[in-house]
This record gives C-alpha cells, sequence and structure tokens, in this order.
C-alpha cells in the first residue's frame, strides 16, 4: 500500500517534525528582533531584550521562586518516586493495582481539577496559599514521572546483585550503599532533572494555589496581557527552552549511561 | 551470618551456595508486608494530597456558598444550575466536542509517524523520539502564545501565504475561534499521543507479518487485519491521554479561543475567581469529570472489542 511507503511516511514525519518545532523555532527569532511587534517582516537584530531583563525585579523574584519550587518539588517527588517504583518494582503486595493506579493518576487527571480540588481542601483547612502549597501540588503531577524514569532504573537492577551482596555479608545500609545506589544514581539524578523541569514550566496549579508570591510562568502570563512587555518575555522564553533542552540532554544521556552500566554489570555478575 | 564464601573460592562453589541462599524461602505475607512498607509514604502523600481533595470537592459541591459564608446543608441546586442554565450547556457541550475533534486529529496525525518510527527508522529511533519531545518541554503558555503569533491576521502564515502569492486578503478562521484551539491543542499534546501508540507499535511481534504476507494477504489487508488491531491498546491509551486533559484545559482557548472557543474550564476558573461562586464551580469540575469518565469507560471498552489478540 502506497501511503505506508518509507518514502511518503519520510516525508511526513518531516514535515510533522516542522509543525512541532515552528513555534519554537520563533522563539529565538523574536527575541532578537528589535521590533516591539511580534510580527514578520523581522526589522534589525538586537539583545536589548535579554539586556532589560538583567534589571527586572520582579522577574529576578519571580525566578528564585521558582528555583524554590522546583528543587523542593525534584526532591520530595524522587523521594516519594523512589519509594513507589522500589515497591511496585521488587515487591507483590495486596491492593497494588489500585495504590499504584492512585498514585499515578495525576498523569491521566486535568491539572485544573488537581488544583481546585487542593484549593477547596486548603481553603476549608485555612490553610494560607504560598509556594509551598504551589510544592504540594507540584509533587503529586511529578511523581507519577519519577516513578516512571525510576522503574525503568529499579527493573534493570538484578535481584541478585543484592542477594550476592547480602550474602557476601553486607547489611542492608551497605547494599544499598554499595550496590543498589551506584547502579539506580543516574536514574535518580534524570528523575530530579525531569520533575525540576516540569514544576519549572507549570502554570495552572501554581496559578490556582499560590499566594502572594508568583511563579515564574504566573509571572509570564501576568506579562502577556501588556504588548510593550513581549519582547522581553520571548528574550526570558528563549533562556528557558535553552536550559531545559540542557538539562533533558543531561537527563537522558545519565538514563543511558545508566542502561549501559547496568547491562556491563549483570553480564559480568554472571560470569 | 550467611554461609560464608571464602575469598577465592572456585566458581563451582559460588553457584552452588547461590542456589539455596535464603531469600527464596521468603514468605508471602512477610513480602507483602514490606512491599506495603515501602510504598506507605508515597501512598499517604496521594491520599492526603488527591484522595482527600477530591473526596472534599465532591461534598462541596453540594453546598452553597453566600459571598463569604459557606452553608454546608446538603443541596442539588448547584447541580441544577450547573446542568439546567444554558451558557453552562453550552460550555459543556463545546468543551466535549473540541476535545473529542482534538483527540482525534492529534491520533490520526501521530499514527503515521508512530508507524515510521517503529517500521522504518532502523537507526537513531531515540534521537527521532528525543526530537519529537523536546517542543514539549518549552513553556506551555509561550507554546499556545506562540501559536497566536502564527495564526493571527498579520500572523506569521498569514504574511507567508500572501508572500507566496496564495491567498491576496490574511485569512481569519484560523485565529479566535475552534480552530485555532484544535491546532494549538493538537500540536501540545503530539508527544502524548506518538509515544504511547509508538510502544504498541514496537511491541508487534514481526513474524506475524510475515505470516500474513505469506498466507497471501495484501499489504493493506495485512495493515488492517494484524498491525491495526494489535496497535488498539496503544491507541486507546493515546486517545485517553489526549482527551481526558484537553476537556480541563483553559489557557488555550483564553489566549486563541476567541469567545466562540471558550470552554467549561474557563468557566470553573470563574466560579473559583471572579464570580467567587465555588461550589458551583465544583459542581461544574465534578460534572465534566463524570462526563469525561464515562466516555473515558466507553472508548476502552469499544479499543478492547476492536483490538487484537495474539493466541
Amino acid at each position: 500500500m502506497k501511503w505506508l511507503s518509507g518514502k511518503w511516511l519520510a516525508i511526513y514525519a518531516v514535515v510533522y517534525i516542522i509543525f512541532l518545532y515552528a513555534p519554537v523555532i520563533l522563539l529565538p527569532l523574536f527575541a532578537f528582533n528589535t521590533s516591539t511587534i511580534i510580527a514578520f517582516p523581522l526589522s534589525g537584530f538586537t539583545t536589548e531584550w535579554f539586556m532589560g531583563l538583567w534589571y527586572t525585579d520582579t522577574l529576578h523574584t519571580a525566578l528564585g521562586n521558582s528555583m524554590l519550587v522546583g528543587l523542593s518539588t525534584a526532591f520530595l517527588s524522587t523521594l516519594l518516586g523512589a519509594f513507589a517504583a522500589r515497591a511496585s518494582a521488587r515487591f507483590a503486595f495486596p491492593g497494588k493495582t489500585g495504590i499504584v493506579g492512585l498514585i499515578m493518576l495525576p498523569l491521566v487527571l486535568p491539572e485544573i481539577i488537581i488544583a481546585v480540588a487542593l484549593l477547596v481542601m486548603l481553603n476549608q483547612l485555612g490553610m494560607p496559599l504560598s509556594l509551598w502549597t504551589v510544592v504540594g501540588g507540584h509533587v503529586l503531577i511529578c511523581t507519577p514521572f519519577a516513578i516512571a524514569i525510576l522503574s525503568s532504573a529499579y527493573r534493570g537492577l538484578d535481584r541478585e546483585l543484592e542477594e550476592a551482596s547480602f550474602d557476601l555479608g553486607e547489611s542492608r545500609w551497605g547494599t544499598f550503599r554499595r550496590v543498589t545506589l551506584p547502579l539506580v544514581l543516574p536514574g535518580v539524578i534524570s528523575s530530579l532533572l525531569i520533575t525540576f523541569t516540569i514544576s519549572l514550566d507549570e502554570f495552572i496549579i501554581a496559578f490556582f494555589l499560590t499566594g502572594t508570591d508568583v511563579t515564574l510562568p504566573v509571572y509570564i502570563w501576568s506579562q502577556l496581557r501588556f504588548p510593550a512587555k513581549l519582547p522581553s518575555v520571548m528574550a526570558l522564553g528563549t533562556i528557558l527552552l535553552v536550559v531545559s533542552v540542557l538539562l533533558l540532554i543531561a537527563a537522558e544521556a545519565l538514563r543511558r549511561r545508566s542502561a549501559a552500566r547496568q547491562g556491563i554489570d549483570t553480564t559480568l555478575a554472571g560470569v | 551470618m550467611p554461609r560464608c564464601l571464602q575469598r577465592g573460592a572456585p566458581p563451582s562453589d559460588r553457584n552452588a551456595t547461590w542456589q539455596d541462599r535464603p531469600i527464596v524461602a521468603l514468605r508471602f505475607d512477610r513480602e507483602a508486608g514490606q512491599g506495603l512498607w515501602l510504598i506507605s509514604p508515597t501512598f499517604i502523600y496521594v491520599l492526603v494530597m488527591l484522595a482527600a481533595p477530591l473526596l472534599m470537592v465532591i461534598t462541596f459541591s453540594f453546598w452553597t456558598q453566600d459571598y463569604l459564608t459557606i452553608d454546608t446543608s446538603l443541596t442539588l441546586n448547584n447541580y441544577r444550575e450547573a446542568w439546567g442554565t444554558p451558557i453552562y450547556q453550552v460550555l459543556m457541550w463545546r468543551s466535549l466536542k473540541i476535545s473529542v475533534i482534538v483527540t482525534v486529529v492529534t491520533v490520526l496525525l501521530a499514527f503515521p509517524i508512530a508507524y515510521y518510527l517503529s517500521f522504518h527508522v532502523t537507526r537513531r529511533k531515540a534521537l527521532w523520539l528525543f526530537l519529537i519531545t523536546v517542543p514539549f518541554w518549552t513553556s506551555y503558555l509561550l507554546r499556545v502564545f506562540l501559536w497566536k503569533v502564527i495564526l493571527g491576521y498579520n500572523g506569521v502564515f498569514n504574511s507567508a501565504l500572501q508572500g507566496l502569492g496564495f491567498i491576496d486578503e490574511p485569512l481569519t478562521f484560523i485565529l479566535y475561534n475552534l480552530n485555532a484551539v484544535v491546532i494549538t491543542l493538537a500540536h501540545a499534546w503530539a508527544p502524548f499521543a506518538i509515544l504511547p501508540i509508538f510502544v504498541a507499535l514496537e511491541k508487534i511481534d514481526r513474524s506475524l507479518l510475515e505470516a500474513a504476507t505469506d498466507l497471501g494477504d495484501s499489504p493493506t489487508r495485512r495493515f488492517f487485519r494484524v498491525t491495526l488491531p494489535l496497535a488498539m491498546p496503544g491507541i486507546v491509551a493515546a486517545t485517553l491521554i489526549v482527551l481526558i486533559p484537553t476537556v480541563g484545559d483553559f489557557i488555550t482557548p483564553r489566549l486563541v479561543g476567541g469567545t466562540d472557543g471558550l470552554m467549561i474550564s474557563n468557566m470553573i476558573q470563574i466560579q473559583f475567581g471572579k464570580a467567587n461562586n465555588a461550589p458551583l464551580g465544583a459542581a461544574l469540575a465534578v460534572s465534566s469529570m463524570v462526563v469525561i469518565g464515562l466516555i473515558s469507560v466507553g472508548i476502552f471498552l469499544v479499543g478492547k472489542k476492536l483490538g487484537g489478540r495474539v493466541r
């Protein structure tokens, strides 16, 4: 059948990739453009918008808030993800499907539902909104991603390696420190990077659950209303894009290294 | 202390000790206990931060709010209003319609890419997958905003078409309406549709396809009788992963949807914000989740029926 032939599909794939990258490519174009109007034709090259970011104090506050939220979320969700991934990869226990299902639920639940539900509960309990309530929501949506990454790291971990360590007289902690941790560490770092990136970009939950302190996406949302601010938003977006992509490349490289290392180690153990 | 291995013990001895390792004798309930103990921190977190709030929002939707005071007597009034008022009916229908269109478009566009990656790309599959996921990691707000720039009256798309001489007047049917919402969301959810379908296609045993050809199936027949049914779990997963969150999006309708593109989530946000009627907002949220939940179950069952099995 013709339309499933490699040639047509390859052309389609290229068009599709262009569609996927269309907005992403425009971001740096307008960030370096002299005109304040976000439209073609481009008028000239400038780094003015990037320089302007250096002097915007509200932006720096938002960035600081986002770093705090992102780092806390990354740490907590990776920790919670590690427990759950370990439990589901290694043990059989009653109610496993239900429990794991509930933990993974935020993957398919619309963010507005999570945000609204948390907002209602916090209001009822009389708890004030702050950056920490945002962290609470972000941990919820990031944990499933951490579990997905860490599960594959644990699955590659040969059970016999740990048992061998026990047999050789290592304590539980010693085994964890000297056998388990080195093998899953790349997965853990990869999870930290991914969850940090998700938190850094998350808008809906942050929008509903933050008090007076804004995170970076909430700041961007407030800026989108002012046409004069748009070029600096483009510049900010460009920086965020570069940072996200670098973090992702690092996460991917670590994940692969982890897989390779486990492959090598398991073969050596089998000798 | 476990039966100790002497340093430099010959490999045969080592194997012998491994085979009667004590861990094999672990009783099931001890393992179950360990598993439950290990998953309990995450489970408790989800109970407190997800299950409890969801239950609370459901309870809340049966209460009423009068400016700042909450009346906790149970009533169905919010649901009567949510289901009976024309504006909410319109928004709900439109949300469902947009979500379904977005899902169909996204999955249809994603399938050939997943198929290409699985069946035609032999080297550097990981690089392709990485390329597909990169745009997803750029700020969602800015991606939506940039679609506005692309689709606008003086936007990139119109100026390109005018520059090439295809059109004289800018096209106006592509921004501030349903089309813009569909394009933007189909873009935003692309990787979520491609990945599950790709995984399902990768799992298909290639010898089954050879068998179909050997038994005289044409490529088209083979595709519809073997490949597509076996890819069905991936297609269903992709459909649900795109459909459910799309109903809850309120940024895209707000930025590119105009007045005709507003969805139920915009109304939920308004009820929790400006309109200050949180119980009604909760009723709208619960209603939309119930509706989308029922639709999801339907899709799942239909997919199961259409899906193929390898006996």
